[in-house]
């Protein structure tokens, strides 16, 4: 399944981040850093995407959402959960509209560390989400 | 008449990485009504002053939002500094001053790229954020971070800016200005953009006022409103009047924020010739007793804070009114009478910022 | 100059206050509440460089009238404080029921109160 590692789609959904990582996870597609030259894009259709990234924690309106979203992905797929609040919650893990991490509703593959999350760290991540996707594609 | 049909939008979609949901009553292609529904952000922020204490609390305002990040930071600050009656030193109000003012670049800039993202001049968007990237430039190198920073701080300000990256910040603006102008006159003559945007989503001066719609929102239809006016900072030391257009529309929306990021960088320079020596930041002791209200101008539009203290080091509540919140009644009037092909371009046109809305 | 002022007002005048402040053109900021032993409220509000705020205390079973009527956007603010803070205000032009946020439980504005 060499075509996959080489240019996954990807669906950014935005759980109840503060706009920090996501800001960054789209400054990743633009010219400073530009990974849609290795064919990598953006999509919206959850049933084009290979990697879902994720900002943000979990709380008890989006649950659904994100399980939908997830459930809609074609396999093989992969889950990465970007920046702190996505990992738990984050600085915002004792909000009372937080139930916490991307894992408490779907499996995560990759933490990327970070608040916000570099650009760089994203697209370390999605790299290390390619590499799972290629053994879970055998 | 045709038949009524309600089309959902959000809260996942195309349009913005934030997720808000509106219910979209359409008659034909025309949209006759929207109806919000928003909390898919929404974490309970206030409540956590009962957590962690006045001090800490500045990093999670600042995390309120990714992208006023700063002004959030800066305006919980002011509020608590009111109300402790701390007097910040000259140059942190100056060094306040130069960062909020990037971040209005950067903020707009934002904006101008993911506008050509809706309208689908795909190649504009790129170039705004590759322009956009020199303001984070100037971020990293000042503070450390790209959009959290954590550098304003209750008396003023953690970092300072040496004369050798005061001038090269001159230098980086002046380029960029240049590399703006080509920029933006795409934005205001390409006569695709003007297709999109000209006549669309037409917000009177009176329906503005009556609607409570702030910042470029409300400037794009000549309400003469900026909590810049007021001086606070190093504002009134620089030369300041608000940038105003008339017609209203998602056109003179957009040209009231190409001019402010030209005047933001006329005013970072003014505040780089002015700034005086000193120290960044005061002492001070205790906590925090009683209550303000504060207002300041973010990209977006007049935010206000209130904090009220108790005298231990946890505040009793602290509130955020941002100004996306404010502009949403502006956003759900420009939308009647509006082509569904144009609910895009036209819930990017307030600027929204859902973060901040739901807190 | 910028002036700035809090004014305590009784539940009964509210709509009376808030009317003469629509007629001599001052503009809704916003509404705040705060849950300290009583519920709090204040109306802000400007005209120019003039900052007024209406304060109102009441406990929670006080019924408040709303002002949506006078400034139609006052509806958001309303539907806010009603669902995070159980305020029962009533007349709200665009009411969401408590729909607004869609908060699965009661916020802990709420039930904090209510337990202690």
């Amino acid at each position: 399944m060499g075509y996959i590692k080489k240019s996954p789609w990807i669906l950014h959904y935005d759980g109840s981040s503060c706009n920090g990582c996501d800001i960054e996870v789209l400054a990743a597609l633009t010219p400073l850093y530009d990974v849609e030259r290795f064919g990598i894009i953006n999509t919206g259709n959850p049933k084009h995407a290979d990697i879902l990234l994720i900002t943000g924690g979990i709380n008890a309106q989006n649950i659904s959402v994100v399980k939908q979203l997830y459930e809609q992905m074609a396999r093989p797929k992969a889950v990465v959960a970007i920046g702190a609040c996505a990992a738990n919650g984050g600085i915002f893990a004792e909000c009372y509209n937080i139930i916490g991490g991307v894992d408490k509703v779907i499996p995560v593959d990759i933490y990327v560390p970070g608040c916000a999350a570099r650009p760089e760290a994203i697209i370390d991540g999605v790299v290390k989400a390619l590499a799972l996707l290629e053994q879970k594609g055998h | 008449m045709g038949k009524r049909t309600i089309i959902p939008f959000g809260p996942q979609h195309p349009v913005l990485p934030e997720p808000i949901h509106l219910d979209l009553v359409l008659e034909d292609e025309t949209v006759v009504g929207a109806i919000p529904r928003i909390g898919y952000i929404h974490r309970g922020l206030e409540k956590l002053v009962e957590k962690k204490d006045f001090q800490q609390y500045t990093y999670v305002a600042e995390r309120i939002c990714g992208i006023c990040s700063f002004m959030h930071g800066m305006g919980y600050c002011m509020t608590i500094e009111k109300i402790m009656q701390i007097e910040v030193p000259a140059r942190a109000e100056f060094l306040r001053t130069i960062w909020a003012e990037l971040s209005r670049m950067h903020s707009h800039l934002l904006w101008l790229g993911l506008t050509a993202d809706a309208f689908g001049f795909e190649s504009l968007f790129m170039h705004t954020w590759r322009l956009r990237e020199k303001v984070l430039d100037i971020f990293e190198e000042t503070t450390g971070g790209r959009v959290i920073f954590s550098v304003c701080d209750i008396g003023g300000v953690k970092k300072d800016i040496d004369d050798n990256m005061l001038a090269k910040i001159v230098t980086v603006l002046t380029e960029l200005e240049q590399e703006l102008k080509t920029l933006t006159d795409v934005f205001l003559h390409d006569s695709s953009v003007k297709h999109r945007t000209c006549g669309v989503g037409v917000l009177s001066k009176q329906a503005a006022v009556a609607l409570g719609a702030v910042g470029p929102t409300a400037r794009g239809s000549g309400v003469a409103k900026d909590m810049r006016t007021y001086g606070y900072a190093a504002y009134s030391k620089l030369d300041f009047t608000p940038i105003i257009e008339q017609q209203g529309d998602a056109y003179a929306r957009m040209k009231v924020r190409i001019g402010e990021v030209f005047q933001a960088a006329r005013l970072i320079k003014a505040a780089i010739n002015l700034i005086p020596e000193g120290p960044i930041n005061v002492r001070y002791k205790g906590n925090p007793t009683g209550e303000a209200f504060l207002r300041i101008e973010q990209p977006r539009g007049t935010v206000l804070y209130y904090v009220k203290g108790n005298g231990t080091k946890f505040l009793t509540r602290f509130r955020a009114r941002t100004p996306t919140f404010a502009n949403v009644p502006a956003l759900l009037e420009t939308l009647k009478g509006s082509s569904l092909a144009d609910v895009p371009v036209l819930v990017l046109t307030i600027d929204p910022c859902i973060s901040c809305t739901e807190r | 100059m910028i002036t700035e002022q809090i004014k305590t007002i009784a539940v009964e005048t509210l709509v009376q206050e808030v009317t003469s402040l629509k007629q001599t053109e001052y503009d809704l900021v916003a509404i705040t509440c705060t849950y300290d032993e009583m519920l709090e409220l204040s109306y802000s509000f400007e005209k120019e460089q003039e900052f007024l705020h209406l304060r109102l205390v009441i406990d929670r079973g006080t019924q408040l009238a709303s002002i949506s009527q006078l400034y139609a956007y006052a509806f958001l603010y309303e539907n806010e404080i009603k669902e995070l803070f159980d305020v029962k205000i009533t007349g709200i032009t665009i009411d969401f029921e408590n729909q607004l946020y869609q908060i699965a439980e009661k916020t802990p504005f709420i039930t904090n109160k209510e337990e202690s």
